[in-house]
C-alpha cells in the first residue's frame, strides 16, 4: 500500500511581510511530493491552529523574519496542543537568532531552519520525522 | 560608430581566433564547467567586442550627463560636484532609542537619515493593538503618534538634513508627522527635504504592508503629489522601489521592469488626477536594490535612467528636464547576507556599493554585516557606512564620470536589461496595466518563479554562496550581536497612555470625523484633514481605523 501523502501546513505568523522563504520550502516540499496549504500573511496563532485542524495536517511550518517568533511561536504550539493535535510537527525558519533556539524547543517547536538551509534539507527532516511520528502513532 | 568595415574585419579576426589562438587554449584548459549566466538567467558570452553592439549610436543612446537620455547620469557632474547621500536605514525599538542611533549615524559621517519603522507602525497599527502582538520595535522604530515623532527627530536639523521614510499605506500619516514637527519648530515646509516611499504598487507585488484596496491607496498617494507640489516642494513624494520586489527574489530584469512600470501608474495616476505632469514628475524618485552580479546591477541602473528620461518624454509627454531623471537610492542587496561567517558579508557589500556608485546612485544604504542574524549592532552599522567612505575617498572612481561607458559588454548588457523590460511592459499593457497583473498575480508568480530557481540551483551548487555551499566552517559567530532593551516598549506605552489621556479628546474626535467624511469624497485631497488629526494628537492606528471603516483592506490572492 502506497503511504499516504504527508500534509504540510505552511504559515506566516505575525505581521511579516517577509514570504519569499514560506513560498520557496512550500513549492520544494510540493516538489517533493507531499500536499502543502500556505495561508497566506498576517495569521495570528489561532488562525492558524485552527487551520491546520481543518486541513488535518502532519506538519505545521512556520515562518517568520520578523523578531516576534519568542511572542507568537510557542503560542501557536499551544494552542495546537489544546485542539488535541499532539501529533503535529512543528518546525520554524527564518530570521531566529541561536540563542533563541532551545527556548523554542523547550516550548514543542522541533527544529528551527536558519538562513542558508538548503531545501533538502528540510525535505528530509519532515519525511524521516512524519515517518517516525506514524509509526510510533501505529504501534501505540 | 564602428564603420562598416572595421566591424568586418573585427568579425573576421574574431573568428581566427575562435579557430586557433582560443581552440589551442581550449584544448589544453577547458573552460570550468559553471553557469556563465547572470542573475536575470542571461548567457553571458566569453568575449564582447564592437561587433556585439554594431549599431550603438553614441549620441543617441549614451549622450552627455545631464542630458537626455541621461544614461551616463543625471547631473552633469556627478560625484565630482557632490557625492551621492550616505543614507543609512536604521531604526529599531523607541524613538528615544532610535535619535540616539540618527545622531550616532551623523557623527560618524552620514549625510541623510532613514527611518525604518517596526511592522505596527507599516500597518498602522498603535504599539497597544492586539494585532501587534510581539512586533513592537523589532524591525524598527515604532511610532504611534506626534509625540513619538518629536522624540525621533529631536536636536536633528530639520532644514540641513534630509530624511527618508520607508512608510507605504500609511505614508500620508507619517510624513504629516514630520511636517507637523517641523511646523511645530517654526521650519517652513518649504525648506525641508525628504522621501517618503508611498509606493504601493510593489507592496502588493512583494513587500506585502498594504492596508487598503488599489484604488483608494492610489488616491492617497496622489493626494501626497498634489499636497507635496504645492506646500512642501523639495519633498520627493514617492520612492518607486524594486528594492523589495528583488529581495523576493526577482531577477534584474524584473525588478527594472515592474519597478518603471509601477513608475508609469503613478505617473498616469497624476495626469489622471488633473495634475501637470511637469508638476509633480520631477518629485518622483526610485530606489533599487545592488545585488551580487557587479555588471548586471550597473547594466540596470543605466538603462532604468534611459527607460524612464524616454518614457517620460515620449509616453507621457513631459517637457522639463527634471521630469525626465531618474534619480534614485540604492540599498545593497539585504538577502545576498548570510547568516554564515557574517564578516564576509562586509566583502559583499563594499562590492554592491561599488556597483551603485558606478552605477550613478544619488543616494546608498549600505546593510551591516549582521543583518542576517539580527538588527545591526553600532559596530556593524560604522563598518557599513566607512564601506562608502572608502569608496567616496579612496578608490578614485568618483573621479571620473560613469567610467564603464563605453565598455562593450556593459553597453551590450545595458541594451539588453532594456529590451527585456519592454518585453515585459508590452505584456503588462496587454493585461491592462500593472493593477489588473497585481489582480491576476502575475508580477507575484514572476518573482516566486525566480526565487524558487534561485534557490534550487544553490541547493544544486549551480552557484556557489561562500560560506553556505561551499567553504563551510563550523567555527562559532564571534561578532556581537544587538539586542533590544524591553525597557523601550514599556516607556512608548506609557507615553502613548499619556497622549490619550492629556489631549483634547473632543477635538480629536472632531477631526478623526472630518477624515473620514473627506475620505468618502473623492473630490477631497486628504492631506489637510489627516494634518490636522496629528495636530490634535490623534494616533496612527485611530486615524488608520478611520481610513480603514471607509476604505476596506486589500486581501491579496495566493500564490505559490
Amino acid at each position: 500500500m502506497a503511504e499516504e501523502k504527508i500534509r504540510v501546513l505552511i504559515a506566516k505568523p505575525g505581521l511579516d511581510g517577509h514570504d519569499r522563504g514560506a513560498k520557496v520550502v512550500a513549492r520544494a516540499l510540493r516538489d517533493a511530493g507531499m500536499e502543502v496549504i500556505y495561508t497566506g500573511l498576517r495569521q495570528t496563532p489561532e488562525m492558524i491552529a485552527e487551520a491546520a485542524l481543518q486541513e488535518d495536517v502532519d506538519v505545521v511550518g512556520l515562518s517568520i523574519l520578523s523578531g516576534a517568533h519568542m511572542a507568537l511561536l510557542p503560542k501557536t504550539v499551544q494552542l495546537l496542543r489544546e485542539k488535541g493535535l499532539d501529533h503535529v510537527l512543528v518546525v520554524a525558519g527564518g530570521i531566529i537568532p541561536d540563542e533563541d533556539v532551545p527556548k523554542l524547543k523547550e516550548a514543542g517547536i522541533a527544529e528551527v531552519f536558519g538562513p542558508g538551509t538548503s531545501t533538502q534539507t528540510i525535505v528530509e527532516y519532515i519525511r524521516n520525522k512524519v515517518a517516525e511520528i506514524r509509526r510510533s502513532r501505529k504501534n501505540a | 560608430m564602428f564603420d562598416k568595415e572595421a566591424l568586418e574585419k573585427i568579425k573576421e579576426r574574431q573568428e581566427q581566433w575562435e579557430e586557433t589562438t582560443l581552440q589551442q587554449w581550449l584544448a589544453r584548459l577547458p573552460e570550468r564547467d559553471e553557469l556563465f549566466r547572470n542573475l536575470s538567467d542571461m548567457p553571458i558570452a566569453r568575449l564582447y567586442t564592437p561587433a556585439d553592439i554594431p549599431d550603438f549610436d553614441y549620441l543617441e543612446e549614451l549622450g552627455f550627463p545631464g542630458e537626455y537620455p541621461f544614461t551616463r547620469g543625471i547631473h552633469a557632474t556627478m560625484y565630482r560636484g557632490r557625492l551621492w547621500t550616505m543614507r543609512m536605514f536604521s531604526g529599531y525599538g523607541s524613538a528615544e532609542e532610535t535619535n540616539e542611533r540618527f545622531k550616532y549615524l551623523l557623527k560618524h559621517g552620514e549625510t541623510g537619515l532613514s527611518v525604518a519603522f517596526d511592522t505596527p507602525t507599516l500597518y498602522g497599527y498603535d504599539t497597544d493593538d492586539p494585532m501587534a502582538e510581539g512586533e513592537f520595535g523589532k524591525c524598527g522604530v515604532a511610532v504611534s503618534s506626534l509625540a513619538d515623532m518629536e522624540i525621533l527627530f529631536d536636536g536633528i536639523p530639520l532644514d540641513k538634513v534630509t530624511t527618508s521614510m520607508t512608510i507605504n499605506a500609511p505614508a500620508a500619516i507619517l510624513w504629516a508627522m514630520y511636517l507637523v514637527v517641523a511646523e511645530k519648530r517654526g521650519i517652513p515646509w518649504t525648506k525641508i527635504g525628504g522621501t517618503i516611499q508611498n509606493d504601493i504598487l510593489k507592496e502588493y507585488i512583494a513587500q506585502k504592508e498594504f492596508v487598503f484596496p488599489p484604488k483608494p491607496s492610489m488616491r492617497l498617494i496622489v493626494d501626497t503629489f498634489e499636497f507635496g507640489a504645492k506646500y512642501v516642494p523639495k519633498w520627493n513624494t514617492i520612492s518607486i522601489s524594486g528594492y523589495h520586489i528583488r529581495e523576493a527574489g526577482a531577477t534584474a530584469v524584473q525588478e527594472l521592469a515592474f519597478t518603471l512600470y509601477d513608475g508609469f501608474e503613478y505617473v498616469k495616476a497624476g495626469i489622471e488626477r488633473g495634475l501637470d505632469v511637469d508638476e509633480f514628475a520631477p518629485r518622483l524618485s526610485f530606489f533599487f536594490n545592488a545585488h551580487n552580479d557587479f555588471f548586471e546591477e550597473i547594466a540596470k541602473f543605466r538603462a532604468a535612467r534611459r527607460i524612464w528620461a524616454r518614457e517620460m518624454r515620449n509616453r507621457f509627454g513631459a517637457k522639463d528636464p527634471r521630469s525626465w531623471w531618474l534619480r534614485f537610492h540604492t540599498q545593497t542587496a539585504g538577502c545576498t547576507l548570510t547568516a554564515q561567517q557574517p564578516e564576509n558579508n562586509i566583502v559583499r557589500v563594499a562590492i554592491q556599493a561599488l556597483a551603485a556608485v558606478l552605477g550613478g546612485t544619488q543616494s546608498l544604504h549600505t546593510n551591516s554585516m549582521d543583518e542576517a542574524l539580527a538588527l545591526p549592532s553600532e559596530l556593524a552599522v560604522r563598518i557599513a557606512l566607512r564601506t562608502q567612505q572608502i569608496i567616496a575617498h579612496e578608490t578614485g572612481v568618483v573621479n571620473t564620470i560613469d567610467p564603464l561607458g563605453g565598455s562593450y559588454y556593459v553597453e551590450y548588457l545595458t541594451r539588453k536589461m532594456e529590451e527585456a523590460a519592454y518585453e515585459y511592459f508590452r505584456k503588462i499593457d496587454a493585461m491592462g496595466g500593472m493593477i489588473a497583473a497585481i489582480e491576476k498575480g502575475f508580477p507575484q508568480k514572476e518573482i516566486a518563479d525566480a526565487a524558487y530557481r534561485y534557490q534550487k540551483e544553490i541547493d544544486e551548487k549551480k552557484r556557489i554562496i561562500v560560506g553556505v555551499n561551499e567553504y563551510v566552517s563550523d567555527e562559532p559567530i564571534t561578532i556581537p550581536i544587538h539586542k533590544i532593551d524591553p525597557e523601550g516598549e514599556r516607556r512608548h506605552r506609557e507615553r502613548l497612555a499619556r497622549v490619550r489621556r492629556e489631549r483634547d479628546n473632543e477635538r480629536v474626535r472632531q477631526c478623526l470625523e472630518r477624515l473620514r467624511n473627506a475620505a468618502q469624497d473623492e473630490r477631497e485631497n486628504l492631506m489637510p484633514y489627516i494634518l490636522d488629526c496629528v495636530r490634535a494628537y490623534a494616533t496612527l492606528g485611530e486615524m488608520m481605523k478611520a481610513l480603514r471603516e471607509v476604505f476596506g483592506e486589500y486581501r491579496e490572492p495566493i500564490i505559490i
